[in-house]
């Protein structure tokens, strides 16, 4: 669904990708693991187009991004850090986001708020966002990501903050939707979340892919039982 | 097409209204500009002379107000731009909403606590009218000069300290450090025809421009002397539309900066 190829951005004299190529397949979850500092919030914000890219490319379904912005209309994103306008509530910020998009959604049907009872922030709907607390906060990021139904989903770090049950609720949900036939990308510092999600994995290390290829040839490239071990030993071998 | 976008400027603009109005710091603004407009009106003796002191209020305060709430408000929003740009909304678009969201409530808050006691204590004649007009006029420009200028800046600027400093710099050499150059200035080139070079450097800063434009409206220009008859002449010829020409362009000309800084930007 995505090819990357050869993406470079630095900032100022910081480089943070250094050529990264790879391809993401449609239907399958896609995760993007390495060090802080790597470059995987980076790379997602340049599929985005939230930052650009000074070299190389990224085509979606055989068309090259080049500014244009019609494509996010298809696109969920939810992002590391939910911080809101204070005064809002969230149901006035989603339906800031269904208006923006109302002109955009040919037939996606209805929106997917689902979330918002398994989560059950019914109750928190109505409360200006600066009263939530930081997991409910998140708890509304992740809403949005979904609301659009869209094709592609771009997860940064998507249960940093939510306790067990919350996060659980997401997982179940990112299960369903894959088998649905969506496309999902996510970053994630917890290998048993990785896991448990992904199919694919991407490690990305000092701005390039060090590896890229399903869970289980990590697991038999390396000769480990075990993802995080597996990572693990990719990490000591580049340092070696 | 362009009227689905106009679609996205008004639906922005639409929400961070809500969310700016209901700030306490915007309150804040409002009754501070009501309760000196008020004590003014009540205790400055004569509609006129409040004018004339509300004057030195809506050169100093409003530039202020406007370059720190432009500033704080949009590092205080990155991550709602972002997740407004992760929308299929074009940049454009997105940075002319996030601007009238903010400048908006700004100059409503301040004409809000100008007009107010003005439409309870009354307003005695024509001439009067004419300046509370201008004296309007003028605050709701210069917030929009200030609010766009805080909003290039911070766009510039990674560091949000930084960004703020270099912000209140622009206000200080605005409204405080530029009149003592240009009369140092004056000074040093005492002996020679300065009448164009000062006109120019009346026009090359908005607060300056502001000032004369109001001060041209309450016949005192005559008290000013040698400046007050060059500006004098100036706007006997023509110079009115120039000077509103020129701050109309000092609203564009950032604006425009902080449209080209927000399409470059990563987030």
């Amino acid at each position: 669904m995505i090819e990357i190829a050869g993406l470079v951005k630095r900032y100022g004299r910081l480089p943070v990708l250094q050529g990264v190529n790879l391809r993401i397949a449609r239907g399958r979850v896609t995760a993007i693991v390495g060090p802080n500092g790597a470059g995987k919030t980076t790379l997602i914000k340049t599929i985005l187009g939230l930052s650009r890219a000074d070299g190389g490319r990224v085509v979606l379904d055989g068309v090259q991004l080049n500014g244009g912005v019609d494509y996010r209309a298809r696109v969920g994103y939810m992002p590391q850090i939910a911080r809101f306008p204070e005064n809002l509530t969230a149901a006035e910020l989603l339906r800031l986001l269904k208006e923006l998009r109302a002109s955009t959604d040919h037939g996606r049907g209805t929106p997917d708020e689902e979330l918002i009872d398994r989560f059950a922030l019914g109750p928190q709907l109505d409360k200006p966002l600066r009263t939530l607390s930081g997991g409910t906060r998140q708890k509304v990021n992740a809403v949005m990501a979904f609301l659009f139904r869209p094709e592609l989903l771009i997860l940064d770090e998507p249960t940093a903050g939510l306790d067990p049950v919350a996060s659980s609720v997401l997982k179940d949900k990112i299960h369903a939707e894959r088998r649905a036939g969506l496309t999902v990308v996510l970053t994630s510092h917890l290998m048993g979340e990785v896991d448990e999600l992904a199919d694919d994995i991407a490690f990305l290390l000092e701005g390039r892919v060090r590896f890229a290829g399903a869970l289980d040839e990590l697991k038999a490239a390396t000769r480990q039982a075990t993802l995080e071990r597996a990572i693990a030993r990719l990490m000591t071998q580049e340092a070696a | 097409m362009s009227a689905m976008r106009g679609g996205v400027i008004a639906r922005v603009v639409r929400y961070e209204l809500r969310d700016v109005i209901k700030s306490r710091w915007l309150l804040g603004y409002a009754l501070f500009v009501l309760l000196t407009t008020d004590a003014l009106l009540r205790f400055g003796g004569g509609g006129t002379r409040a004018l004339l002191s509300l004057t030195n209020v809506v050169l100093l305060l409003v530039p202020l107000v406007s370059t720190v709430f432009g500033t704080m408000y949009l590092y205080n929003a990155r991550e709602f731009t972002e997740l407004l740009l992760a929308q299929p909304v074009r940049r454009d678009e997105l940075y002319a909403g996030l601007y009238l969201g903010l400048a908006l409530p700004l100059a409503l808050g301040f004409l809000g606590g100008l007009l107010v006691p003005f439409a309870y204590h009354g307003v005695d004649d024509a001439s009067q009218w004419r300046l509370l007009a201008t004296l309007a006029l003028t605050g709701v420009a210069l917030t929009c000069v200030f609010v766009a200028l805080a909003f290039a800046i911070a766009l510039r600027t990674e560091d949000r300290a930084r960004g703020l400093g270099v912000a209140i710099a622009v206000w200080l050499l605005f409204s405080l450090l530029y009149d003592g150059l240009v009369l140092l200035g004056v000074m040093l080139l005492g002996d020679y025809p300065l009448e164009r070079p000062l006109i120019a450097a009346m026009l090359a800063n908005p607060i300056d421009l502001a000032r004369v434009l109001l001060i041209m409206q309450f016949d005192v220009s005559a008290l000013m002397g040698y400046t007050g008859a060059v500006f004098e002449k100036f706007f006997g010829n023509g110079g009115m539309a120039v000077a509103i020409t020129a701050l109309a362009a000092w609203v564009a000309a950032p604006v425009l900066l902080g449209a080209r800084a927000f399409r470059k930007r990563d987030f």
